[in-house]
């Protein structure tokens, strides 16, 4: 028997991918069909974009049987914004911003509070609010195993208690491709379809799928400053430079993209996807170097999940 | 299922499910298949964390901001190569950090430029037989450890007796610190011969036996042919390149129904994941359990219409007729139907600290469908001994074989034809915790025992009633439940 493909255009997935697809899909019409309340966590960038991508293809030729939730910051790049704007009209999303009321009123910044404390209220506190607003009983998130030590344990179908913690020592086991939705009243599950992509299985499917991104992640002449060994985007008037600082222009481009102030750029001259995955394949630090939240304190992410953070 | 797909290179990959890879196959294959999945089995004295450890450290797969934390946390106790504490890098919990043990199944991801990999790592403890149950439901394959000095170890008996009830047909023993034992040829040829026994003993008849030092990396990624000229055989990463995907899957066209997606009047489509065989527009099918039979009209994905899925394809099935089809039904081939009734005998490994008791009324999910179910334990296996004890509770970590009951009318497979549709997990109806992992031997007949193959593809054993209790509690027996008919010669004599 042949399968014979009539793409849009593309050439067939190769099997890794194929199979990496198929799991996430799979993971997706399972969640929805199990779960009275599920939500999809978005955050704008290249996996939150492969993870609406999944999802879109999971529930075709309907519509998305969930609603969209964006944690937004008030600190997060500008293109971040307008291109979500963008995707959510393409596809009739339904999408909710969700800000925390309390910090926005405390004025909590990365530069008041420092990066630990602003984290866990503008993206944690914040998170957990949506989530209880909603009445959530599963959330999808776009988190790899291979990202961090602690997410290299996390399970497929992550069980949160009603105060959304996380107990790494009492994990449900999970089998085969059997997942267990069964949860009390007020706990809720986190999902992660994405837990066996690597970073370069994320670009190789952007790539054959020609799934769009922010231009972020693309080399171009951007204003930059060094701190703390990282480059800060500076072209936004909130970040003041310390004493001995220097705004200067250069070719960088974006790993992984969060709250510019806690996001470091890399140095690099690729523009576009094949030049980026060249680049990657050659890489020798991990995506996550660049954010500045893991490095606050050892087991950082641990204790993170722990408290409910993504 | 011989298929030549086009798209589908892995399912060639595959078809050949008994022998390796060639080399050029292997090289062809590139990430033309899907990634091999896994599992490392062994205590921390074999070496386990470091043996990953140098797996991804070779194969270029920490990268350095990962390797300057693992320096920073692993001051003092780098060995002598200068190199940092691997298990530092693999135990991602603080409190295994703090108790220096793995508590948790962790997955580790690399790749070489011929295939990419997915390892389940475990811990090896005894009481942590449950956490290897985990990691082994999904591998491919297992990699046994064993100390050269120390040789096999009543441990690596239950490893490998455990990998193998997970249905495992290929393993690999890692004979490690061989740089300890002196590169001595004729230790590691004594625990190869002895390793090999225990094995075939499991039905296990694809090994192979490597000498490696994880410390120093000489046949893991790199050979080790300085130290050890006697060695012509694969490194670690050679074997795993070369390895088969076990799919496991010698039934007809299964779809477990995961949802039913009905987005406007005129469409009505069944979503699922394809859990044996092919499909293509005009197939016979028939919806279980109800029994209706219809034709496929169309396969629906994203991008485009199909002319075919095959096995593991997430897709949406459209009927040419409107047909009452819910979340939990399975649509299978019309000539090659799964296994229905209420009564089924299966094994059991049991996650939860409470155990499985007998006459409780746990949740069972298998595929998409849950239902209510009464478990019975009958047997339970020694991991000591190898032997099937006569049991009616089982404990934690415990493995055992089960009758199941239902209350209304249930769908499988032998785990032995399909390992999608043969594996169950049971709920906790009061937690609601996952408590234990199932295979099903096959639907339980009147007489106590169980069909897996119709009786005209099995072997006939017949053996006197008294030796016939004794025989089917052996692990041969076990092993292949499904492939032989015993019975007791008519008119014997005396109970």
């Amino acid at each position: 028997m042949n399968v014979i493909e009539h793409g849009r255009g593309k050439p067939p997935l190769d099997p890794h991918l194929k199979a990496l697809e198929n799991e996430a899909i799979h993971i997706f019409r399972e969640v929805a069909a199990e779960f009275e309340r599920p939500v999809m966590l978005y955050s704008i960038g290249k996996d939150s974009s492969v993870l609406l991508h999944l999802a879109l293809k999971a529930f075709h030729p309907g519509k998305l049987p969930f609603p969209l939730v964006h944690i937004d910051t008030g600190w997060k790049f500008p293109e971040m914004i307008a291109f979500r704007d963008q995707v959510v009209a393409k596809h009739g999303l339904d999408l909710i911003s969700h800000t925390n009321p309390d910090g926005l009123r405390d004025n909590v910044t990365p530069f008041s509070h420092g990066s630990a404390r602003y984290t866990d209220i503008m993206k944690t506190q914040a998170l957990k609010q949506a989530l209880d607003m909603g009445r959530y009983d599963a959330a999808f998130g776009g988190a790899r195993r291979d990202e961090e030590a602690s997410r290299a344990k996390e399970r497929i179908y992550s069980f949160r208690t009603p105060d959304h913690a996380w107990d790494p020592r009492n994990q449900r086991p999970e089998l085969w491709s059997l997942y267990n939705g069964m949860i009390h009243p007020g706990e809720s599950v986190r999902a992660f379809p994405l837990s066996n992509w690597t970073e370069v299985d994320i670009w190789r499917y952007i790539q054959a799928e020609q799934i769009e991104l922010v231009p972020l992640y693309f080399a171009k002449r951007r204003k930059i400053v060094e701190r703390d060994g990282m480059l800060i985007w500076a072209e936004d008037k909130r970040l003041e430079l310390l004493p001995g600082e220097q705004v200067r222009e250069e070719m960088v481009r974006f790993r992984t993209l969060g709250c510019f102030p806690l996001t470091g750029a890399v140095r690099s001259e690729a523009t576009d996807l094949d030049e980026v995955i060249a680049e990657l394949e050659i890489a020798t630090v991990s995506e996550r170097q660049g954010r500045a939240i893991d490095r606050d304190q050892s087991g950082s992410m641990e204790k993170k999940k722990r408290e409910g953070y993504f | 299922m011989s298929s030549q797909t086009l798209s589908h290179a892995a399912e060639t990959i595959d078809s050949g499910d008994d022998a390796p890879l060639t080399d050029a196959q292997a090289a062809a294959a590139g990430r033309q298949a899907r990634p091999l999945r896994f599992i490392t089995c062994g205590s921390v004295d074999d070496g386990k964390s470091t043996l990953i450890g140098r797996l991804l450290w070779d194969t270029k797969a920490v990268k350095e901001d990962q390797a300057a934390t693992l320096r920073r946390d692993s001051t003092g106790k780098q060995n002598e190569l200068g190199l940092p504490d691997f298990a530092l890098l693999l135990d991602g919990l603080q409190a295994e950090r703090e108790q220096g043990i793995t508590i948790d199944v962790a997955y580790r991801y690399f790749a070489t430029d011929r295939r990419s990999f997915i390892v389940a790592d475990t811990p090896g403890h005894v009481q942590y037989t449950r956490n290897m149950a985990t990691g082994a439901s999904t591998a491919d394959l297992a990699v046994l450890l064993v100390d050269a000095r120390a040789g096999i170890l009543e441990q690596t008996r239950r490893h490998a007796t455990i990998a193998a009830l997970m249905g495992i047909r290929q393993f690999v023993l890692a004979v490690n610190k061989i740089d300890l034992a002196q590169y001595d040829e004729a230790r590691f040829r004594a625990i190869s011969r002895d390793f090999k026994e225990i094995a075939l003993s499991l039905g296990v008849r694809q090994v192979t036996a490597i000498p490696v030092s994880a410390l120093k990396g000489e046949n893991i990624v790199l050979r080790g042919d300085e130290a050890m000229p006697w060695y012509d055989g694969p490194t670690l990463v050679e074997v795993l390149e070369k390895a088969t995907q076990r799919t496991g899957q010698t039934t007809g066209f299964r779809l477990p129904v995961q949802r039913v997606s009905r987005p406007g009047e005129g469409f009505r489509g069944y979503q699922g994941t394809v859990a044996g065989g092919s499909i293509k527009p005009g197939d016979s099918v028939v919806v279980l359990p109800s029994g209706v039979e219809a034709n496929v009209k169309a396969i629906v994905t994203y991008d485009l219409v199909r002319n075919a899925a095959v096995n593991g394809d997430a897709i949406t099935l459209v009927l040419d007729r409107p047909v009452d089809v819910a979340r939990g039904d399975m649509i299978a081939a019309i000539d090659q139907r799964p296994q229905t009734g209420r009564a089924f005998n299966a094994r059991l490994v049991a996650l939860s600290p409470d155990g499985v008791v007998p006459g409780k009324r746990y949740w069972l999910k298998a595929g998409a469908r849950r239902q209510r179910v009464m478990v019975r334990p009958t047997s339970a296996l020694d991991l000591s001994t190898g032997k099937w004890d006569d049991a009616t509770f089982l404990p934690v970590n415990g493995i055992g074989v089960v009758e199941l009951d239902f209350e209304d009318t249930a769908i499988f497979d032998s785990y032995e034809t399909n390992r999608e549709t043969g594996a169950f997990i049971l709920i906790d109806p009061e937690t609601l915790n996952t408590v234990a992992g199932g295979m099903i031997e096959g639907k339980r007949t009147k007489s106590g025992r169980f069909d897996a193959l119709p009786d005209s593809d099995r072997a006939s054993i017949t053996l006197p009633a008294r030796l016939l209790e004794a025989f089917l509690k052996t692990e041969f027996a076990r092993a292949h439940a499904g492939e032989i008919r015993v019975t007791a010669p008519e008119e014997a004599g005396g109970e």
